[in-house]
């Protein structure tokens, strides 16, 4: 079933045991890593960031490690994709039901979509992997992109 | 055969978690044997779309006062909470 998010998710766009203070600063290192493999245009990251500031994307699963799924208009997006961090140390994402409610979040996917129908598939992916809180935990601990595709391929 | 409830799904964007949100609550209902109408918006056009659907269910903070029920919930990505919030869809629904 979750093959179809390694579809998306560039090996080239993994990127494990970030160390980061801010969610700006994940993003931007994730938006980099799809504009330079060809997924968004230059616009995308100050797109994103700016749609993290007005609505915020962090997921509250309930406990310590939470995730966030940061992505924007499909106007910045040139073919869809899927990048993913794991952060050492948790960073603040607002939740996105209430924003002024920051979330220490573990898990980042920062997503390129441009088309609802087609791509929807991507997240709601996301979110069957994420309704696992073994998935959760393995992922968090995952050291390789091996490890990465094993669990959501 | 009434005619089938129409939910209005909202989200930042209108095409990222309003539709993951759509699918699910659909699929959801129709195993209680519910069928609705599905419509998508911005959160910030969902004034401007409220006027004939039946219920507004949305994945970020909805303006106030929309004159219709209103739910804002990430149960459908999170799993958490699921059956509790199809149970008030469902209530709004049959109301």
């Amino acid at each position: 079933m979750a093959q179809a998010l390694m579809n998306y998710l560039d090996p080239g766009a993994i990127i494990l045991g970030v160390r980061a203070e801010t969610d700006r600063e994940v993003i931007s290192l994730l938006a980099e890593r799809l504009h330079a493999l060809g997924y968004v245009k230059p616009s995308f990251a100050d797109a994103v960031l700016a749609r993290e500031s007005q609505l915020p994307t962090g997921l509250p699963l309930g406990g310590v490690n939470n995730v966030a799924v940061p992505h924007t208009d499909p106007e910045h997006v040139l073919k869809p994709g899927l990048a993913f961090a794991t952060l050492i140390q948790p960073v603040a994402f607002a939740n996105m039901e209430d924003p002024d409610e920051k979330l220490p979040v573990r898990l980042v996917f920062l997503m390129a979509l441009n088309d609802k129908d087609k791509q929807v598939e991507m997240l709601q992916e996301i979110a069957g992997a994420i309704q696992s809180p073994a998935t959760i935990e393995a992922l968090i601990q995952s050291k390789s992109v091996e490890d990465v595709s094993r669990l959501l391929g | 055969m009434t005619k089938p409830k129409t939910v209005l799904f909202a989200c930042g964007t209108g095409i990222a978690t309003s539709t993951v949100v759509a699918h699910a609550v659909e699929d959801a209902l129709k195993k209680r044997g519910i069928s609705i109408a599905t419509r998508q918006c911005k959160t910030t056009e969902v004034a401007s779309h409220v006027a004939d659907v039946d219920l507004v269910v949305s994945t970020a903070q909805l303006p106030k006062d929309l004159g219709k029920p209103a739910i804002t919930t990430l149960a459908f990505l999170t799993g958490i909470g699921k059956d509790d919030v199809l149970d008030k869809i469902e209530a709004i629904l049959k109301a």
